[in-house]
């Protein structure tokens, strides 16, 4: 069918518009929890990228004279087994946890949202195989599944954020592909099928659209379990290797030392942590925000066994 | 068996030949010959032979699938690459100190959900549910080794109370068993709690929200018989799925709290045959944990049905 | 007449709204006789739901209940918590709208008639419980009683539940019974047999009654003497012949205007009533009643200058004198 170069009348879009999306925003940060994880986001982000003008030394300055030195004026975070200066080396790392996390769920995003796209909008066998394909991925453990693309592809933080990124895929293709579920049927998609709209149009312009709402808070929820899944891949020695700072590797360097010096260990669990509950406190309030039907993963949990009921919860 | 379990059950057999495909690939995914990367400097042509002729590698794919599955599904892991003994025998080793911990820490996080996230839902807005929303909400952004490390550091180094590490099996010691399992399992539990206490809450809330509480109230029973059989009963129904999936979780979240303990489990076991290269072991070891985790998760819709009289009919 | 039963004077509700204060029963005044039915009538939201739920403490906390309601010569709203337990279900049985939410799903029926017995000490011992129990659900028609015991509410259909929730209602042997609207969520023609039902139930044990609904066919069937309900406030009660055949009240005559035919009325509930929507406008909410008489804004004869400013006062405009007929209208004698 030739289609006309432009419809008459545009359809009916329902994406909202730039209005729509600033008094969201506004409403999430009337929120104290969403405001103030936004703010720690904020804050992180800045430490990320001006890390080498922050840190008080460089990531591996060693000074074994100054090693295991307490917190104190000197070393605010104190020193760990080489001497290097702890705060420094906890600076530096909250970029590696920030690159790995956005790369990984990049990642899950691209692939999975397209996967559930597919999936949703063409159903049939498209569906059957994608889905399929995806529920293997998901009968893996969460952290053995990474554990198992690194085995194949060799430790490291590149593959680090590969496997990571594999491991939380299914989580945006079944979302996805429940919203689009939900969406494909209404008129306006129907409408604009009908003068003559391409595939990829409909569902780049109006298919999309409608179903971010719970990708995005999707995002928000597997940004933290990704950060979770990079510090302990790093932890066992698989994710970021030495000397580069990262705060799941200074975790599992400052365990030896946990008797003579506990800020070695302490203070980058405090930063991971303090990440995490950022990510997740954002990924509570967007929820909120734009997809309260939904509620907490947890909750959707209720009742009928089934699949919606994974989603989400993993870590 | 009703028509539901059996959907379920089959649907649940085709990801699982989707999963022994996946783990049957992970060996020949590997850039480079297995066999030579997992013997490195020890290598020895007999030694090299004798593994490439047990595992099969000789033969079209096919085959050495059929042979592979074959013997997973009569309990024949294969050898290990590294010291030659049964992967299955590996196992079933390290099988009973992860099984310990994933109990245990399910036991933990009972302990503190079903309290919490009770007292959380009747009163609402009140201190207890402020408490119990920061305490959950801190404990899924906590990662588990962390929080096993300062575990570590207040109650086996400055109280000295319990050990920092390592397991007794319960067949040789039973109070030190315990003893050995309080950190570990407390480690894992809080998190898992932490989620679990999250669900209660909504779970109680929306029973209590429920007509048939009023119908209970009106019938003029006490407030003790309308919560516990007409809010907590039906509100532990979700409960029960959500714990099993959490268990699920737990079997693999202890990989790396088992580290952290030092504790010989299937986690540890995993890691040791990723580090020499030991594929036949991590086969068998991914495998199993995936084969659990789908298990539980089967065993939870169908358990749901047999608790819930609406699915079951 | 005998003392009655039930006797409520200046029955108040407040509850608390996120948008205020909300008096959903603004000083109700009514009494219900020795085996007598009292319907009380009005539209959803207009507080009759409320009205009972406040007798036997079913608010939530946060609702501020006054007045004085004499029940067997105590008053239910000056009792605790425990006193109130032995009323419920003893004294008082309640029958709710919708049987698919008002049984628990996951306990068998026969676990929810034996708990109340059990509470009340009517039998001791499960034997003894469950033998009674399944004389009740004879009692309220329900085949085969002893299997039915066994069964769980979605194994039973609409009518079968509501008979199940009658006789936990009827369980501790109630001097009266409170139904809640207990025939909107059911199809007509079982409507029908659950009306029949508790009019029986009602002959044989003498119990009083008092019916909640929107139906005034269920009414016209049924009930003694009615009591209008409109924006928390009683507009016009009496017996029922006398509100049916000389309503007072436009309210009143609004809804019995929409009813067909009064013998199509009298035949009983057989078929759907209509809702009460004849009269233009919808109620109003809670929060925000006017500050005269409720009705004014919606009143199709409205322009008394006193109708926005003042409340008209519930007078006698008819019947005799143990059943006065009253309404709350200044137009109670003009109207033809």
């Amino acid at each position: 069918m030739s289609a006309p170069a432009r419809p008459a009348a545009p359809p009916v879009r329902v994406r909202p518009e730039r209005g729509r999306w600033r008094a969201t925003l506004r409403l999430l940060l009337s929120s104290p929890p969403s405001l103030f994880a936004v703010l720690v986001l904020l804050a992180v982000v800045v430490v990320a990228l001006f890390d080498e003008q922050i840190a008080p030394t460089g990531f591996n300055e060693v000074d074994v004279s100054d090693r295991l030195q307490p917190p104190g004026a000197g070393h605010w975070f104190g020193t760990d087994d080489l001497g290097r200066d702890v705060l420094s080396r906890v600076v530096l790392g909250a970029k590696v946890s920030l690159q790995v996390g956005t790369v990984a769920v990049g990642f899950s995003l691209v692939v999975g949202v397209l996967a559930g796209l597919l999936a949703g909008f063409y159903g049939r066998w498209i569906d059957a195989v994608l889905m399929r394909l995806m529920d293997v991925l998901f009968a893996f453990p969460a952290i053995l599944l990474a554990i198992a693309v690194i085995a194949v592809l060799g430790p490291g933080t590149t593959n680090a954020m590969i496997a990571i990124g594999i491991t939380y895929t299914p989580v945006f293709a079944r979302v996805t592909r429940a919203a689009v579920l939900g969406v494909r049927e209404q008129v306006f998609v129907r409408a604009s099928r009908s003068v003559g709209a391409s595939d990829a149009r409909l569902l780049l312009r109006h298919v999309l659209p409608n179903a971010l709402p719970p990708i995005i808070v999707q995002t928000s929820v597997s940004l933290a379990f990704a950060v979770l899944a990079e510090a302990a891949l790093s932890f066992v020695g698989l994710g970021t290797q030495p000397p580069a700072p990262s705060w799941g590797r200074m975790l599992s360097e400052g365990r030896g030392y946990i008797d003579l010096a506990w800020w070695i260990a302490v203070f980058p669990g405090l930063a991971i942590v303090v990440l995490v509950l950022a990510f997740n406190l954002l990924g509570d309030g967007l929820r909120d925000v734009l997809d309260p039907q939904q509620r907490s993963a947890l909750e959707a949990a209720r009742h009928r066994p089934g699949r919606r009921r994974r989603a989400e919860v993993r870590r | 068996m009703s028509g539901f379990a059996l959907r379920r059950a089959a649907q649940s057999l085709v990801v699982l030949l989707g999963v022994s495909l996946a783990v049957f690939a992970l060996v020949h995914l590997v850039p480079g010959d297995p066999v030579r990367l997992a013997l490195g400097t020890r290598f020895d042509q007999a030694t090299y032979d004798a593994l490439r002729e047990r595992a099969g590698l000789d033969q079209p794919l096919p085959a050495q699938y059929l042979q592979w599955i074959g013997g997973a599904v009569r309990g024949d892991l294969g050898v290990s690459f590294r010291s030659g003994e049964p992967v299955t025998a590996l196992i079933l080793e390290r099988l009973p100190a992860t099984l310990s911990l994933a109990l245990g820490s399910i036991v933990v996080a009972l302990l503190i959900a079903v309290p919490l996230g009770t007292a959380s839902a009747l009163r609402p807005r009140s201190a207890v549910d402020g408490l119990g929303t920061v305490v959950s909400q801190i404990g899924i952004s906590v990662p588990e080794f962390w929080m096993g490390i300062m575990l570590i550091l207040l109650f086996a180094g400055t109280l000295g109370w319990f050990p920092a590490g390592g397991y007794v099996p319960f067949a040789r010691d039973p109070a030190g068993w315990l003893h050995s399992l309080v950190l570990p399992a407390v480690t894992t539990g809080l998190v898992s709690g932490s989620v679990l206490t999250r669900f209660t809450r909504s779970s109680v809330l929306e029973a209590l929200s429920a007509e048939h509480v009023r119908t209970a109230r009106a019938k003029g029973l006490g407030p003790r018989a309308v919560l516990s059989w007409h809010v907590l009963r039906n509100a532990m129904l979700p409960l029960v799925t959500v714990t099993g999936v959490q268990l699920a979780y737990l079997l693999s979240g202890v990989v790396v709290v088992e580290i952290v303990f030092a504790w010989p489990g299937l986690g540890q076991l995993a890691l040791q045959a990723v580090e020499a290269r030991d594929y036949p072991l991590l086969q068998g070891a991914v495998l199993l944990f995936a084969v659990v985790f789908l298990l539980l998760n089967l065993g939870v819709d169908l358990l749901y049905g047999r608790l819930d009289p609406r699915i079951a009919a | 007449m005998s003392a009655p039963v039930l006797e409520v004077a200046d029955l108040r509700v407040r509850l608390e709204t996120p948008r205020g204060p909300a008096h959903v029963v603004d000083g109700l005044d009514y009494a219900v006789g020795a085996g007598e039915t009292v319907a009380i009538v009005g539209e959803s939201g207009s507080g009759k739901s409320v009205s009972v739920l406040a007798l036997l403490g079913l608010l939530p906390a946060s609702a501020t209940v006054t007045g004085t309601a004499s029940f067997g010569g105590r008053d239910l709203l000056a009792m605790s918590e425990a006193e109130l337990r032995g009323v419920r279900g003893n004294g008082i049985g309640m029958v709710f709208q919708d049987p698919m939410t008002s049984l628990n799903p996951v306990l068998s029926v026969g676990r929810q008639l034996t708990e109340g017995l059990l509470a009340h000490g009517v039998v001791t011992g499960r034997a003894a419980a469950r033998a009674r129990a399944a004389d009740l659900l004879a009692d309220v028609g329900l085949p085969d009683p002893r299997g039915a015991l066994e069964r769980y509410p979605h194994e039973l259909s609409g009518g079968m539940r509501q008979r199940v929730v009658i006789a936990i209602a009827l369980a501790g042997e109630p001097r009266l019974l409170v139904a809640d609207e207990a025939t909107t969520a059911l199809d007509v023609t079982v409507q029908a047999q659950i009306v029949d039902l508790v009019t029986r139930l009602q002959a044989e044990h003498g119990t009083a009654v008092v019916w909640i609904t929107h139906d005034l066919g269920v009414v016209a069937g049924i009930a003694d003497r009615v009591l209008v309900m409109y924006g928390g406030r009683c507009v016009e009660d009496g017996g029922v012949d006398d509100v049916f055949d000389a309503p007072a009240h436009p309210y009143t005559r609004g809804l019995l205007g929409a009813l067909p035919a009064r013998v199509d009325a009298q035949r009983g509930p057989g078929r759907r009533a209509p809702d009460l929507v004849a009269i233009a406008g919808t109620p109003p909410p809670p929060t925000e009643l006017p500050r005269g008489c409720v009705f004014w804004p919606r009143c199709p004869v409205r322009g008394d200058v006193r109708c926005e400013t003042e409340q008209p006062p519930l007078v006698r405009v008819g019947g005799t004198d143990p059943r006065p007929h009253r309404a709350a209208t200044f137009y109670g004698r003009e109207i033809p």
